[in-house]
């Protein structure tokens, strides 16, 4: 018997495809699915299972293995464009991802809020001074973690409208592969000079600390793309989704509103019930394995089904409602294990800053167009929305 | 006595602990490795804190020990 393709595409967007549920709910759990690429995959479902697999070492992240999950049909085992960190195993990627933490830490995020608490302002200003409806993805959800990036990586300011249109080419679907692959070697000359330029002139940024540190600049380069796309379109899609679900519940935005200390909370919750990088923790078998009782083979490639695990109700309560209030922050929505999200912190405080500012600015804000008629990416690997179109009373 | 214990080894610097507990762990500046400010809760309240960090870290690099 073969195995059912497995469902990439949600009916609703803040449940989990209707396949990953009847997997999660039905013993053992865990099944076999075939992938888009043609692959099958044992996929796990469960969040005790999901965060096992993710902590035991038995299970590779090396995307030169033949057999690790692929979502298109590309050649297995192809050389990957760019190899870094997340494609690493231990001993190798300690030392990677420990040359770049540092500049993570939860401190460091706590010295970036005054800036980017400026980018948002700006980005709010200009949206309130040109016409309405305004569209909050263009607006708002893409340019400040692109801002903010820029910043953090040390991309010289005149430089923001090629960088930024660039990378939004790069994570666009609409275009062709040729097109993208100019985008992506625009990027990468642009990246490469800029990098040249600092190790010659030393700068105190990210890129020119990891330079400093003495690390090779092609590595810098490759952390450089690493760090511009996992923290890009992530954010910008969770800033949507999350303006949509709080304009749809004014009773507990006007709670948030009234208590910042909510936003937090509130901001794992959403994170929780989306989980947008759905896909995001595929590994493969390096040795025999049982979990929950089926024995998974060395060689065999894995799935994680995190938006089920994130909605599994052995480990949450009502777990397919949203509880702004909930508190959990048990989920795998940044992953888990030694490769668990090195942006989660940014991404947290980004979006903190933009909704608790968005919404006292702008109180009368709403959508122009109602939720269920938005646009949604049905299709991505990254899930978000493509438009939202809000507006405002004048006198904002 | 509970103590905490952390494995720098495996610690991958996430951070989560220090949004769990604030007051129990901080990162180092250097490779954000945690910091364990308070090797023994000092009551209920820290230990349950404390649980909840071990509980959190995706790396498994902390635990309590009796
Ligand atoms: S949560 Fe774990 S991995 Fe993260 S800093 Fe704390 S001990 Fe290290």
């Amino acid at each position: 018997m073969t195995a059912p393709a497995l469902q990439t595409t949600r009916r609703c967007p803040y449940a989990p495809p209707e396949q990953h549920t009847r997997i999660r709910d039905t013993d053992p759990g865990i099944s076999q699915v075939t992938l888009p690429g043609g692959q099958v995959a044992w996929a796990l479902s469960r969040l005790e299972h999901i965060r096992a697999m993710l902590t035991d070492p038995r299970f590779s992240s090396d995307r030169r293995n033949p057999n690790f999950p692929r979502f298109t049909r590309e050649r297995p085992g192809r050389q990957p464009l760019l190899q870094t960190m997340i494609q690493l195993d231990p001993p190798e990627h300690g030392p990677a991802r420990k040359a770049v933490v540092g500049e993570f830490t939860v401190r460091r995020m706590a010295g970036l809020r005054p800036r980017i608490q400026e980018i948002v302002d700006e980005q709010i200003d200009a949206m309130l001074a040109g016409p309405r409806p305004a569209d909050l993805v263009q607006a708002l959800s893409l340019p400040v973690p692109s801002l903010v990036i820029c910043e953090q990586l040390g991309v010289p300011y005149h430089d923001h409208d090629f960088f930024q249109t660039r990378s939004a080419t790069l994570l666009s679907r609409a275009l062709t592969a040729q097109d993208r692959q100019q985008a992506l070697t625009g990027l990468r000359d642009y990246l490469r000079d800029l990098i040249a330029k600092k190790a010659a002139e030393p700068t105190d940024d990210l890129l020119g600390r990891q330079l400093a540190q003495g690390n090779d600049p092609e590595d810098v380069l490759s952390l450089a793309f690493l760090l511009l796309f996992a923290g890009h379109e992530t954010t910008a899609n969770m800033i949507s989704l999350g303006v949509v679900t709080l304009l749809e519940r004014p009773e507990e935005l006007a709670a948030l509103r009234e208590d910042p200390a909510r936003t937090l909370p509130a901001i794992e919750e959403l994170l929780r019930v989306y989980t947008i990088a759905e896909f995001a923790n595929a590994r493969v078998a390096v040795a025999d394995v049982e979990i929950g009782g089926v024995t998974i083979r060395a060689g065999d490639p894995v799935l994680a089904l995190s938006t089920a695990a994130n909605h599994d109700p052995s480990a949450f309560d009502e777990a397919d409602e949203i509880k702004l209030d909930r508190g959990a922050r048990n989920h795998v929505a940044f992953g888990f294990g030694i490769h668990q999200c090195l942006g989660q912190n940014l991404a947290r405080m980004e979006l903190q800053i933009v909704f608790d500012t968005l919404f006292r600015r702008i109180p009368t804000l709403r959508l122009a167009t109602p939720a269920d008629k938005l646009r949604y990416k049905d299709d991505a690997l990254i899930y978000g929305i493509h438009e939202v179109p809000v507006t405002w009373e004048e006198s904002a | 006595m509970t103590k905490i214990v952390a494995d720098l080894d495996r610690c991958v610097g996430a951070g989560q602990c220090v949004l769990t507990d604030p007051e129990g762990f901080d990162q180092s500046e250097e490779d954000g490795t945690v910091v364990v400010l308070q090797d023994t809760p000092a009551d209920d309240e820290a230990l349950k804190r404390a649980r909840g960090a071990v509980e959190i870290c995706p790396s498994r690099a902390l635990s309590l020990t009796e």
